[in-house]
């Protein structure tokens, strides 16, 4: 599904390399969490892989189902099936939540040659998916993100995600935030999203998350780089002992 | 003495190629003392105070510079309410495109037949808020309009008038030169709903007068015309008597020079005054909105929501004043102007001011010039919404609050609708 090679990134106003050469393939209908303390390079590279301005990849490759990803446009990039829950969502007054999602969609919809959804069958969508993220009307009609709370803004990226159906999903740290109820009514909503065809990307601190949302394969970053690669024991050895041991064995 | 000899020969030049009705009736009293104080004062220059950001020049000039029309397919705005309309093409009213002047609890005529009627009521308005509006600052356009408007209308309202009132101003001549005076009289407990729009000529000089008794509701919406090369200077005087309400919102898409000014007084306690305006420009565009509201009376509210989104060397002016007389105690003064700049070329000049003579008052004030929110625009379009279509989103959402001072959503929407043509215009 997804294909990283080799990838170097610095940041386009200074002379900061960020990213050192990141190897990383997730295949479809799997969970890979990546780790590594602050710094490391883990935001960039999901702002990267997405799209956001400000970078610039000096060398390698991303790829999503062997489409090149850097050559694209970041609303392109979310046609072609990629999404990521921001660390951070935006606030955005004056656009209705409910308006912004139809937008979305639609324009996604659009661009892959397919039929817009009518104003019914969209109100059946949202009404659906956001009942199981207990999304309520109130919710859905206010600005986006406006006034929210913590949880509702990831409860509302989550929503996004359900309705637009991505098959590649990056989390950037959405259990950040989160009070217990919260991250496990979030990583309900991403499980229920769990299917062959799909993969995830878990951006995290902590192994809290990875016990709801159980990871087939966790990386752990440090200084632009993949330093190591293993099961969901790795999170729990994090956990336990933090990044030290395993940066001093793989310096 | 140099300038105020330029300032009064340039006013005398002016006046000279404008002439008094000969059959103005009642009204020939008021014209002439309006004459008499647009001698006094002058047309403005730059040098004056409250017209250091907008050029007169072309205001001022005996001879119109010439605008050609708008030529767009859209629907005309407001065509799907039910409403009773009234047409003026090129500044003259026609009767033949108009509905018939009357409705239940309204009164309306002309102002030309007003005039030649002794006994009427809109004899002890006409020019009189204007009048009033003169102080402290000078309104030289309003009081040249007094004396010399060539045609107009004046409505009573004495119920509650469910259908809005819609004055429809055509332009078709491209030297048109239009000076309009409106009276509007609110009685006690009554309410209209008044549309306007149009560009109505080349150059354009509108005065409205709007008095409202106690408890009565006064709702103005206007889009002003679309026509890139027209001017427009628009006075809005308003006074409010206890517990009455003005809302009063104006769209504004177009046009080289547009000075738009509000005077509204509180003088009965427990009143409601909210002024509004959304501004798009492009290219050669100045748009000034200057606003003044005086509260006198107690525990009045009022509102500024002014914003503007410019690009491409377009102007924004905002000039808002809030004074707050001594007896105005408990007043709640509320006051914003924005602009949004799609480029770097775009301008905005803004000058809020307060003055407050009560000690029991809470007024605040703010003004913002800014950019496209870089964030919004990479999280929309992270969703997928292309980049042009997220611009525009971003747009409306800032001038959603402007907007959202309208009432009634049908009326909203017409709005939100001739903002969406405007941004469409411009993606291709």
């Amino acid at each position: 599904m997804l294909k990283i090679n080799n990838l170097h990134v610095k940041l386009e106003e200074e002379e900061k390399q960020i990213l050192k050469g990141v190897d990383l393939e997730v295949p479809a209908g799997s969970v890979h969490a990546i780790m590594g303390p602050n710094g490391s390079g883990k935001s960039t590279m999901s702002y990267v892989l997405s799209g956001r301005d400000g970078y610039e990849v000096t060398e390698g490759s991303a790829t999503l189902e062997g489409e090149d990803l850097l050559d694209m446009e970041p609303e392109e990039r979310a046609a072609a099936g990629l999404f990521l829950a921001f660390q951070y969502p935006v606030e955005i007054p004056g656009v209705g939540n409910m308006t912004f999602l139809r937008t979305a969609l639609n324009a996604q919809r659009k661009a892959r040659g397919e039929d817009e959804l009518s104003a019914g069958d969209f109100l059946k969508l949202v009404r659906e998916k956001a009942k199981a993220l207990k999304i309520d009307a109130d919710m859905l009609k206010r600005p986006v993100n406006v006034g929210f709370s913590g949880g509702e803004k990831k409860r509302n990226e989550i929503l996004q995600m359900a309705i637009l159906e991505p098959k590649m999903c990056i989390l950037d740290e959405t259990d950040s935030g989160l009070d217990v109820d919260a991250m496990r009514l979030v990583s309900e909503g991403v499980n229920a999203l769990r299917d062959a065809g799909r993969a995830f990307l878990v951006i995290t601190h902590y192994q809290r998350l990875l016990d709801h949302i159980q990871p087939d394969v966790v990386h752990i970053m440090a200084n632009g780089r993949i330093v190591k690669t293993g099961g969901p024991d790795l999170a729990l050895e994090v956990e336990k002992n933090g990044y030290a041991d395993i940066l001093s064995e793989v310096a | 003495m140099a300038v105020a000899k330029t300032k009064q020969d340039m006013t005398e030049t002016r006046i000279a190629a404008l002439g008094l009705p000969e059959h103005s009736g009642w009204s020939a009293p008021l014209r002439q003392s309006a004459l008499d104080r647009l001698t006094a004062m002058g047309l403005p220059t730059g040098r004056d105070e409250y017209w250091r950001f907008t050029r007169p020049d072309a205001l001022n000039a005996a001879e119109v510079q010439p605008a050609a029309t708008f030529e767009g397919d859209e629907n005309p705005i407001f065509g799907g309410l039910d409403r009773l309309q009234i047409v003026f093409r090129d500044g003259v009213f026609d009767a033949d495109a108009s509905d018939s002047l009357d409705g239940e609890g309204l009164e309306i005529d002309r102002l030309e037949d007003a005039v030649a009627t002794d006994i009427h009521w809109a004899k002890s308005l006409y020019g009189v808020l204007e009048a009033n509006g003169q102080t402290p600052v000078p309104r030289p356009f309003a009081a040249l309009n007094t004396a010399f408007a060539t045609d107009g209308i004046v409505v009573r309202v004495t119920g509650q008038v469910e259908k809005p009132v819609h004055f429809v101003y055509l332009h078709e001549k491209t030297d048109s030169d239009a000076i309009l005076h409106f009276v509007v009289k609110i009685e006690e407990g009554a309410s209209l709903t008044l549309l306007e729009n149009g560009p109505a000529a080349a150059r354009f000089n509108k005065c409205m007068e709007v008095d409202i008794a106690d408890r009565g509701t006064f709702h103005h919406i206007r889009a002003q015309g679309r026509d890139h090369e027209r001017r427009a200077v628009t006075h809005l005087f308003a006074r409010l008597r206890e517990e009455s309400t003005l809302k009063s919102f104006t769209l504004t898409a177009n046009g080289v020079l547009t000075r738009n000014e509000v005077v509204i007084d509180l003088t009965g306690d427990n009143a409601i005054a909210h002024v509004a305006g959304a501004a798009m420009g492009d290219g050669d565009f100045h748009h000034d909105d200057t606003v003044f509201i005086t509260h006198e009376g107690m525990n009045c509210e009022s509102r500024q929501v002014f914003k503007k989104v410019l690009r491409n060397g377009a102007v924004g002016v905002f000039q808002g004043k809030i004074l707050v007389q001594q007896t105005a105690q408990k007043t709640d003064g509320y006051q914003i102007s924005q602009s949004l700049m799609l480029d770097d070329d775009a301008q905005f000049l803004a000058k809020p001011e307060l003055e407050i003579y009560a000690d029991d008052v809470a007024c605040s004030h703010g003004s913002t010039s800014g950019a496209i929110d870089e964030e919004a625009l990479f999280y929309l379009r992270s969703r997928g919404v292309p980049a042009s279509e997220a611009q525009d989103m971003l747009v409306l959402s800032f001038l959603a609050e402007a907007i959202d001072e309208i009432d009634s959503s049908e009326i909203a929407d017409d709005i939100l609708g001739r903002l969406e043509g405007w941004l469409a215009r411009r993606r291709s």
